[in-house]
């Protein structure tokens, strides 16, 4: 069986955001980290891998710079790494489910693990697409996935809480916070990441022909300034800002 | 222009939000039809003004959550105008599967939109804010609260369609919910506390002024890691949940980054916090710089003699 991890690198979610010229200025972005949700994706792709062996493949889409997250996803055990190398930003939701569908194809991967959504674009709309693209069951906000006789039980949240949900392959799991803690990799995983050669393709070279996108960006801007709050010291103000909270807010 | 909303259901009732989102359609022009999975909703949904048309889709598979399932039943009664949902990780889920099997795209979670369908929604996790345009037909979601509700008085005909479609994701148990409390992605006003209630126990407290003003307890990630007894449901943030009431109360929350992603954008934020220097204070429009074993009692009488 083939594992795919689908990885997206985003700003570290302690980086500042500068908006330039009308879009986020990606250049003055301090640290990339690979996005908070994907690396529980990537921790129950090695779980999975560790329980029913198989390949582990880490797919992303993104220009030179995210190969780095690749050779980090390998050093803590992923076999094989696949680069789309293409400039996602202005990339509508079709073209981006397109290219990575293809790129799940190409591994031959039946089972596909990914973030809930990504920290930059704070969407949520890679993995449903991507499954339906495939013909592959779908399990959205997972937070654990194991294997059951031929198939996948996963922990998924739906408005009314939590429940145990069984699938079989070709399956998708968009993944929320796990349960677990995540792995760090080790000195010997590090050394052995080195040598690993990640793939590296074109949309083209995928047969992916991308079209115009159907979203037009129209401009980035900083979230709206908020006037400066009022402070008040002490427990004795708490009567004032009661009142304020029903005259001057109009919320209680 | 068509336009069809994906009714959001909560139980067996119509969710509040879908009125929001007639509203919405209501300001864009255009005939609004409503889908209502598994058909729950379909006479309240009749009911909300500017409705012209309900189509209550009944089948075995809307009886648990299976987006590829569903959207297959649905796609096909989806006009080529604009089709949209709610921005409930459900609402997303579905809104996606539809878009790809209508082929067009799909733009999630919007705060603002307008009739020549410039789109609004906030990126990097509210650090940043886009403004797009689609040239022809998309899906989109928008974000619960973001918009004026429709009002009742409608009188729309119900359709009932039977249709169902093989369900792959099969539920095996369900695990009953960590409390009977609402829930924060739910609440117009939430309560979150953090490290700084020192001990789970503390967050009586919070229930107590939350029982008086009908609202939701949250947590920081701090507060969700140290104490098994605070679930990750409760979690507000870049990876807990994003949250947008009209009254945000942050107690013993130092205002991380991360937590601010989560709930920067509600109206009015207050913040109980002993650091004056706490960055909370930054995003907050009323702050309060008290230890919360002052400051929480005090709240709570002011509030019950209101
Ligand atoms: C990838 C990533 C994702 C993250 N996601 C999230 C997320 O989703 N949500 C989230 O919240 N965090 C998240 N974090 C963690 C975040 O960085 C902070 O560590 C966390 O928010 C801190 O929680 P806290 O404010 O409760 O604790 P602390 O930072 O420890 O603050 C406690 C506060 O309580 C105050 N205090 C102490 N005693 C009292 C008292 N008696 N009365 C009043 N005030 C008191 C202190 O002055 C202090 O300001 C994330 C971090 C990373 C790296
Ligand atoms: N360019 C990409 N490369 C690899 N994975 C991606 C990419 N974009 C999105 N994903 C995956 O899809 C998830 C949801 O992304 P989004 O729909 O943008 O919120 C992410 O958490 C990733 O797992």
């Amino acid at each position: 069986m083939t594992i795919a991890v689908l990885l997206k690198q985003v700003p570290d979610t302690t980086a500042k955001i500068a908006v330039s010229g009308g879009r986020v200025d990606q250049s003055s972005v301090a640290k990339w980290s690979t996005s908070p949700y994907d690396e529980y994706a990537l921790e129950y792709a090695l779980q999975l891998k560790e329980a029913g062996g198989g390949d582990l493949v880490a797919i992303t889409c993104g220009p030179a710079r995210s190969s780095k997250m690749l050779t980090d996803a390998a050093a803590v055990g992923v076999d094989s790494m696949l680069h789309v190398v293409a400039d996602t930003s202005e990339m509508d939701s079709t073209q981006i489910q397109s290219i990575l569908a293809a790129a799940i194809k190409h591994c031959g991967a039946e089972i596909i693990l990914c973030g809930k959504q990504a920290a930059d674009t704070n969407s949520g709309s890679t993995g449903p697409g991507v499954a339906s693209l495939l013909g592959a069951s779908c399990v959205g906000m997972v937070s654990e996935v194991g294997i059951e006789g031929d198939g996948f039980i996963a922990q998924r949240g739906i408005s009314s809480g939590d429940e145990r949900v069984v699938v079989s392959k070709p399956c998708l799991f968009t993944f929320d916070k796990g349960l677990t803690e995540l792995r760090r990799p080790n000195v010997k995983g590090i050394m052995m990441a080195k040598k690993k050669v990640i793939e590296s393709v074109s949309a083209g070279d995928l047969g992916v022909d991308l079209g115009e996108s159907g979203v037009k960006i129209n401009s980035h801007a900083p979230p709206p300034e908020k006037p400066p709050g009022q402070k008040f010291e002490g427990a004795e103000s708490v009567p004032t800002v009661v009142a304020k909270l029903r005259e001057e807010a109009n919320v209680i | 222009m068509d336009i069809t909303i994906i009714a959001e259901s909560n139980g067996n009732e119509l969710h509040p939000v879908t009125s929001q989102l007639v509203g919405a359609a209501s300001t864009l022009g255009g005939t609004v039809t409503v889908l209502c999975p598994g058909g729950i909703g379909e006479k309240e949904a009749s009911e909300i003004s500017g409705v012209a048309k309900v189509v209550s889709l009944k089948g075995d598979c809307f009886s648990s959550f299976d987006s590829g399932a569903w959207s297959h039943v649905m796609t096909p009664h989806c006009g080529d105008g604009i089709v949209m949902g709610s921005s409930s990780p459900s609402g997303r889920e579905l809104a996606a599967q539809i878009a790809s099997k209508m082929g067009v795209p799909v733009v999630q979670d919007l705060t603002g939109i307008d009739n020549g369908l410039m789109m609004t929604r906030s990126i990097y996790s509210g650090k940043a804010v886009e403004t797009s345009n689609a040239s022809g037909s998309c899906v989109i979601t928008l974000r619960q609260n973001a918009f004026e509700a429709a009002s009742l008085g409608g009188s729309a005909e119900v359709v009932t369609v039977d249709s169902s479609s093989e369900v792959s994701v099969a539920v095996k148990e369900a695990i009953a919910k960590a409390g009977e409390r609402l829930d924060v992605s739910e609440a117009d006003i939430i309560i979150s506390g953090g490290r700084g209630m020192g001990d789970p126990a503390n967050f009586s407290h919070l229930n107590e002024v939350a029982d008086i003003i009908g609202a939701a307890v949250g947590a920081s990630r701090a507060a969700v890691d140290s104490w098994d007894e605070i679930p990750h449901s409760m979690q507000v943030g870049q990876t807990g949940k994003t949250v947008n009431p009209s009254l945000y109360i942050a107690v013993g929350i130092s205002g991380a980054i991360q937590h601010l992603a989560g709930m920067r954008s509600s109206k009015y934020i207050v913040a109980i916090n002993k650091d004056p220097d706490a960055p909370i204070f930054g995003v907050a429009d009323y702050g309060i710089v008290a230890t919360w074993e002052e400051a929480l009692p005090s709240l709570r009488d002011e509030l019950a003699n209101l």
